[in-house]
């Protein structure tokens, strides 16, 4: 089963001024499949996330060096356009930040920056299909023109993964996207994400085993800035080859 | 003298504290666990306990005491001569004052020399009074307050009650003054009313203001008074005020937060907030001097003519006043908008230009809103670059290249003026209260706006 290679990362560093937070990273991250990043907190995950549609770039102090290729292009080239690459990779962040403004809104708002509709029609379409796969829709679509952060935190999280996905990005960066939501949001979520691998690429971090070992084909363990193991998720799970990985995974570090 | 008696109520106030304090300690025998109240408490309660009283003393007794032997000294002075008026009267006790205090009288007849006697001696007797009394009421309070001290006596509950009743007061201070403020303006607007019989309407909307040149015995002639080219003027220089102030004051904002680097920030900032320390009276002259010909000698040169002192160079500079009142807070507000929204927007693709304008101006509306209104009650109540640009006539034009003059340039030529205050205050006090209650609605009907939109996006 070889696949393409969507992203590839090659012996990233970055610098948050002198803190080093990611220690020559190397990942290669397949097309078309859900890749997970576990480690505990504080070893980089996001920030290695961040890296893959340049979000860092908005931070000042933030510094990267090394090789990231989308499809075989450098993204950190002076001829790519971050705009553009966001477009493209799309984020949902560790907390959600819904816009102040309508539920209806806050969706539209990447499908018209980016003109995909061509009529209210098609908009109001492609609202009502994100929503409802971000397993939102029951719940608001009676409320679509109500603030998005009227909401409670689940319900925020998700209307962030409906307006990420309604911009139709080709690589979808999720950052523990269900830390909030409740078991059955959450495995509507996980359906959402197994659903989105046949026409997406999607990284997922995530704090729960559990979530890893049912969504990803991938999984990546990333301890004090490095990714000490990095494999089939089966693997990793069953047979981890660093005991780094394996005390973390039953529980023993983190 | 009561300075020093003040300062001495203090000093004894200061001395009722170390005692209170190390009473309530002895008295429990150093185990201060057992007091209900800290030592400290039971030291503050007698402070203040016994500055209250003092001062309070001081205070009613000076003043009361001393009014009535003021009073008691003029009745004697018209019994002396029963056929002085009042004022006369008065005028001899003035001279018996200063007659007692060495000073240099009009005139110093018997009866001012013996009243200057009276003067010393019930005034010593008021003074030495005042002080034993008020340093008395200290010691008495003082000493009560020290002798309550036991271990279940409530001192922190009592003194939190005696800062929470002195909080009140001051705030009472507070509102009551502009009460009064308010109260004098609504009296003084009501005896103009009566002094043009009551055709409001004639000031509401009458177009002629010459308020003074109509006064026959102290009657204003109602068709003189009409504010109409006042707020009309007030209007149009504020309306150019905003147009320079609002889009600059907001552009810089928008630049200096999410476009300029670290280091322009770091001093664009104070640059611009500086502008806000220059005296308005600075931005007076430089508009009459130096923008108002040059505006003159522009136009001249294009076949204009322009009144050497016009509505737009007032108001282009009351606009360059107003610029970092609203940049500095609009700025701020824009600051205050999470930066996990800005990445939110990034994070969809979208470039600086949209963030900022579909994310980022909305969020912060509402103090942006706010900043522009103080803008404009600034531009309204600015009077120091008016009187001196924009000229004093009342004219009412729609030109802004001529000379208009507003509501606060009137007020000052009424005052400063040397008709006779009670004729010039009606007209002054009534322009007052127009433009009091033309700002409050303003701000009333911005909350409004400020409020319904915090409803729809909080
Ligand atoms: N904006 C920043 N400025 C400075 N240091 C930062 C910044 N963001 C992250 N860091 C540092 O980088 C390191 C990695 O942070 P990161 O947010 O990537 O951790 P994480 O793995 O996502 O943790 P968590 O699971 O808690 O979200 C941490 O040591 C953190 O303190
Ligand atoms: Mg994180």
């Amino acid at each position: 089963m070889s696949k393409n290679i969507k992203i590839s990362a090659k012996n990233v560093d970055v610098f948050y001024g002198d803190t080093h937070a990611i220690k020559g990273v190397d990942v290669e991250i397949e097309d078309k499949s859900v890749t997970a990043f576990i480690g505990p907190s504080g070893c980089g995950k996001s920030t290695f996330l961040r890296c893959i549609n340049r979000m860092n770039d908005t931070i000042d102090i933030c510094r990267v060096t090394g090789d990231i290729l989308l499809e075989g292009e450098d993204i950190y080239a002076k001829s790519i356009d971050p705009v553009q690459l966001r477009a493209r990779v799309g984020m949902v962040f560790q907390k959600p930040n819904p816009f102040p403004k309508s539920i209806y809104d806050n969706v539209a708002y990447g499908p018209t920056i980016h003109g995909l509709a061509k009529n209210k029609a098609e908009l109001d379409e492609i609202v009502e299909q994100s929503l409802r796969r971000a397993a939102i829709w029951d719940e608001v679509k009676d409320r679509l023109h109500q603030p998005g952060t009227g909401l409670s935190g689940g319900q925020q999280q998700r209307l962030c993964i409906g307006r990420a996905i309604a911009t139709a990005p080709e690589v979808l960066l999720m950052d523990e996207p269900c830390s909030a939501l409740d078991p059955i949001a959450t495995a509507q979520v996980e359906e959402l994400i197994d659903e989105l691998r046949a026409s997406y690429t999607v990284v997922i971090v995530t704090h729960s085993m559990q979530q890893a070992a049912r969504v990803s084909q991938k999984t990546a363990f990333f301890h004090l800035g490095n990714v000490v193991e990095y494999g089939d998720t089966d693997k990793i799970f069953t047979n981890p080859e660093d005991s780094r990985t394996e005390s973390y995974i039953t529980g023993r570090i983190g | 003298m009561l300075t020093v008696t003040f300062f001495a109520i203090l000093a004894l106030a200061l001395a009722f504290y170390l005692v209170g304090r190390s009473r309530a300690v002895s008295v429990v025998g150093g185990e201060v666990h057992q007091l209900h109240s800290r030592p400290n408490f039971h030291g503050t309660l007698a402070m203040m306990l016994s500055a209250i009283c003092g001062i309070l003393a001081l205070l009613v007794i000076g003043t009361a005491w001393g009014a009535y032997i003021e009073r008691s000294l003029l009745a004697d002075i018209m019994a002396a001569q029963p056929d002085l008026t009042p004022i006369e009267a008065e005028l001899v006790l003035s001279d018996a004052h200063a007659l007692a205090s060495g000073g240099i009288a009009s005139r110093s007849d018997a009866l001012r020399i013996a009243m200057a006697e009276q003067v010393t001696s019930k005034g010593a007797l008021h003074q030495w009074g005042t002080i034993a009394v008020s340093l008395g009421l200290t010691v008495l309070a003082g000493l009560w307050a020290i002798a309550k001290i036991a271990p279940e006596w409530r001192a922190r509950n009592r003194s939190e009650t005696i800062v929470r009743r002195v909080l009140m007061l001051t705030a009472i201070i507070a509102v009551l003054t502009t009460v009064g403020i308010v109260m004098s303006l609504i009296f003084e607007t009501i005896n103009f009313f009566d002094n043009i019989d009551w055709q409001i309407h004639k000031f509401l909307f009458g177009t002629t203001w010459s308020p003074l040149s109509g006064v026959q015995a102290g009657k204003l002639d109602p068709d003189k008074v009409g504010a109409i080219p006042l707020f009309a003027g007030t209007l149009m220089i504020t309306v150019i005020a905003m147009l320079v102030a609002v889009p600059i004051g907001l552009l810089s904002a928008i630049y200096l937060s999410d476009f300029a680097s670290a280091r322009v920030r770091a001093w664009a900032k104070p640059m611009l907030e500086l502008l806000a320390g220059i005296p308005t009276v600075v931005y007076g002259f430089f508009a009459a001097i130096t923008l108002a010909p040059f505006i003159r000698n522009s136009g001249e040169a294009i076949g204009l003519t322009i009144a050497s002192e016009s509505a737009l160079a007032a108001g282009i500079v009351m606009g360059i006043m107003i610029i970092p009142f609203i940049s500095s807070l609009s700025d701020d507000v824009i600051n205050a908008v999470p930066q996990s929204l800005r990445d939110g927007s990034y994070g969809l693709g979208a470039t600086k230009g949209e963030t900022i304008r579909q994310v980022v101006l909305p969020a912060a509306l509402p103090g942006i809103v706010s900043a522009v209104l103080l803008g404009v009650s600034r531009a309204v109540g600015e009077t120091m670059i008016v009187v001196m640009a924009a000229g004093q006539g009342a004219n009412l034009t729609a030109n802004p290249l001529e000379a208009v003059t507003t509501v606060t340039v009137q007020i000052v030529m009424l005052i400063t003026g040397d008709t006779e205050a009670s004729t010039a205050a009606g007209p002054a006090f009534t322009l007052g209260f127009t433009l009091f209650c033309v700002t409050l609605l303003m701000n009333i009907a911005a909350q409004r706006v400020v409020h319904k939109y915090r409803e729809l996006y909080d």
